[in-house]
């Protein structure tokens, strides 16, 4: 402290007017909403690569038609059950041999398979390839996800929205109908359309967001009643915007992110409801693939041939655990109290 | 107390009302009858059959009778059963399906508060992050898989536990912890978030400042203010398990409702699919019922006068 009081006055220079005026800058640039949150998403590594995975899958399953090697549902009675094989691959399960007796016999040549003809993931009980059936059934298992998630959006928050914004009677009447209707198991909801509708693309995704929008309504509704008493939309009403305009240009924009972060969460749900009903048999209808149907082939074969179920369960897991990694990783970003 | 009950139990008997309604209605609109398979049956065989099962009575006097007989417990005669009585029925694969549904609960939510707890107490740390990786996977494979790989690999490879079946207790031990996976993870998690909130709060503060243990800290405030919220979470994850037993009971052939269920629904055994629909609904609404007032007596914060919680 001493030596500091030893500085001479000339070590000091003044400051010329113009320089403190930097000192009222924002150095950072401003950054929107969807800015800060994309930002924060990217500082989240295990989100982000989640998020890549899914759009690779999503691509994928969207290409299948064009890149997979053979019809997905194409029977050939000639070459049922056979290994994965990949020509100049020498690794034990896929190189087209399978176990028997604890050695391994080569079952294209068992089957008399051409030299030329092989299957990247092996073929199931009917000769078709596994790898285009896979391609094939992720993209009706994303789809059904995608049709029910939108469904589920379009209800709820329309629902919401309404309950919230009216208030009274209205909210009253429309949220003891919640009510009952959330304490319903949602299985039952989805069993007894199925029953009654029959497995389809349509009927399944109709079934999962019948018992799902419930949440997105209760969310939805009250986000509406805390920003209703906010003074932009106060604002808003006194300059005599109508409701519907208030609600499109204020109320849903300003809820983004509950809608977003609850989508995401809904995804999963949805794409694991799909596999579920397909598994015991009330989901989508043979010969179409889905991830659900897949494993329930494949489990009958589990013992021999446990690729057949594998791979359809690994890609259903990867979607499934990518999903929830993005949906926590975009909760995060979007959520102003993990702020630091 | 009493006046929120029984606006609670209104509520109750309404919504089962409506479910039996719809399920009723439901059940009349499929197309075709569970004789449709049976050409060779003449007119009057046809007749004297739908004659037993009450089918040739008008609609509304079916519902009636569907419900007079619902509240005395009677949901009709199986369709597929040799004519069991569907409650019959329902009673004998009750046991089964209970045992495990109360073993998972319990395993699953034990363990999720103990992995939950750790991951918050180290939070930050590899060990929250092979925490959350557990839980991540525990809720992203679904059970029906989790059956068949533990099915696979210990039951059969391993020969550590039956594969299938049903008889004592190393009969149970596989189903239950396929069926335990989705309120391991999900409790897991819930306990996690809760306690990072507890653990940031005052009080908390003023236990560590008044010099208690950091064992006493977690022990007697972070993780009791925690539980609390638990039991919330007890109606989704009875609604879990429902799901969870559909399939688990199917891949290890336990003869439980869940079992049941589907194959009265692949087998279009209407009688025994309304009984499990209601069995199912009555349950959960119970379940629910029991929670909300556990949660208004354990947590003084939580009002019932204004009915919501």
């Amino acid at each position: 402290m001493a030596e500091n009081a030893n500085v001479s006055n000339d070590a000091f220079e003044p400051l010329g007017k113009e320089e403190h005026l930097d000192n009222e800058k924002i150095a950072a640039p401003s950054l929107t909403f969807t800015q800060d949150a994309w930002r924060r998403l990217k500082k989240n590594k295990i989100a982000f690569i989640s998020m890549w995975i899914l759009l690779a899958i999503l691509v994928l399953s969207l290409a299948g038609p064009l890149i997979s090697p053979h019809q997905p549902n194409n029977a050939q009675p000639a070459y049922t059950n056979l290994p994965p094989k990949i020509p100049g691959v020498h690794i034990p399960g896929l190189d087209g041999t399978k176990a028997v007796d604890g050695g391994r016999v080569d079952a294209y040549q068992q089957q008399h398979v051409p030299s030329g003809k092989y299957w990247i993931l092996g073929t199931d009980y009917l000769g078709r390839d596994l790898l285009s059936r896979i391609i094939a059934g992720t993209r009706v298992s994303l789809a059904v996800a995608l049709i029910a998630t939108l469904l589920d959006l379009t209800v709820g928050v329309g629902y919401g929205l309404i309950s919230g914004w009216r208030g009274g009677r209205t909210d009253m009447i429309m949220q003891r109908i919640i009510e009952i209707l959330s304490s319903v198991p949602n299985l039952v909801y989805m069993i007894l359309l199925l029953v009654v509708m029959r497995g389809s693309l349509l009927s399944i995704s109709l079934a999962i967001a019948i018992s799902s929008w419930t949440t997105m309504a209760r969310l939805i509704r009250a986000e509406a009643l805390t920003l209703k008493s906010q003074e932009y939309i106060l604002a808003a009403r006194t300059l005599g915007e109508s409701s519907w305009k208030i609600a499109w240009k204020h109320l849903i924009p300003n809820m983004s992110s509950v809608i977003i972060i609850q989508t995401m969460f809904t995804i999963p749900s949805a794409i694991f409801f799909e596999a579920f009903l397909s598994y015991i048999g009330i989901g989508i209808q043979p010969p179409t693939a889905s991830l659900g149907t897949l494993i329930s082939d494949g489990q009958k074969n589990f013992q021999f041939l446990p690729f057949q179920m594998w791979y359809p369960a690994v890609v259903l897991m990867v979607i499934m655990i990518c999903f929830n990694l993005f949906a926590d990783g975009l909760r995060d970003a979007f959520d102003p109290r993990s702020r630091e | 107390m009493a006046k929120y009950l029984l606006k609670r139990l209104f509520y109750l008997i309404l919504t089962l009302f409506l479910i039996a309604t719809i399920t009723f209605f439901m059940m009349k609109l499929l197309p075709g009858t569970p004789l449709s398979n049976e050409s060779k049956l003449s007119h009057t065989q046809i007749q004297m059959i739908y004659h037993t099962y009450g089918l040739d009575k008008p609609v509304w006097q079916q519902y009636l009778i569907y419900l007079a007989g619902m509240v005395r417990g009677n949901f009709g005669l199986s369709f597929q059963f040799d004519n069991q009585p569907v409650s019959y029925l329902l009673a004998t694969r009750m046991p089964a399906s209970f045992q495990l549904g109360i073993q998972a609960m319990i395993v699953g939510v034990l363990l999720g508060i103990i992995v939950g707890g750790i991951a918050a107490i180290r939070r930050n740390t590899w060990v929250d992050g092979t925490m959350t990786v557990i839980s991540i996977l525990m809720i992203s494979i679904p059970s029906f898989v989790l059956a068949i790989l533990l099915q696979y690999y210990i039951g059969l490879k391993a020969g550590a536990f039956p594969v299938a079946g049903w008889g004592n207790f190393s009969y149970t031990i596989l189903p239950t912890i396929a069926l335990a996976g989705s309120p391991f993870a999900t409790t897991a998690r819930f306990i996690r978030t809760e306690m990072v909130d507890v653990m940031s709060s005052d009080y908390i503060e003023l236990a560590k400042a008044k010099g208690l243990t950091s064992t006493g800290v977690v022990y007697h405030h972070a993780l009791r203010n925690s539980l609390i919220p638990l039991i919330t979470l007890i109606g989704p994850l009875t609604v879990n398990l429902m799901t969870g037993s559909l399939v688990v009971e199917n891949i290890f052939a336990v003869p439980g409702i869940g079992e049941q269920f589907v194959k009265s629904i692949t087998t279009n055994d209407y009688p025994t699919i309304m009984g499990i629909t209601m069995m199912y609904s009555v349950l959960l609404v119970v379940v629910l019922l029991i929670t909300d007032i556990v949660y208004g007596i354990v947590d003084p914060r939580i009002r019932l006068q204004g009915g919501r919680s």
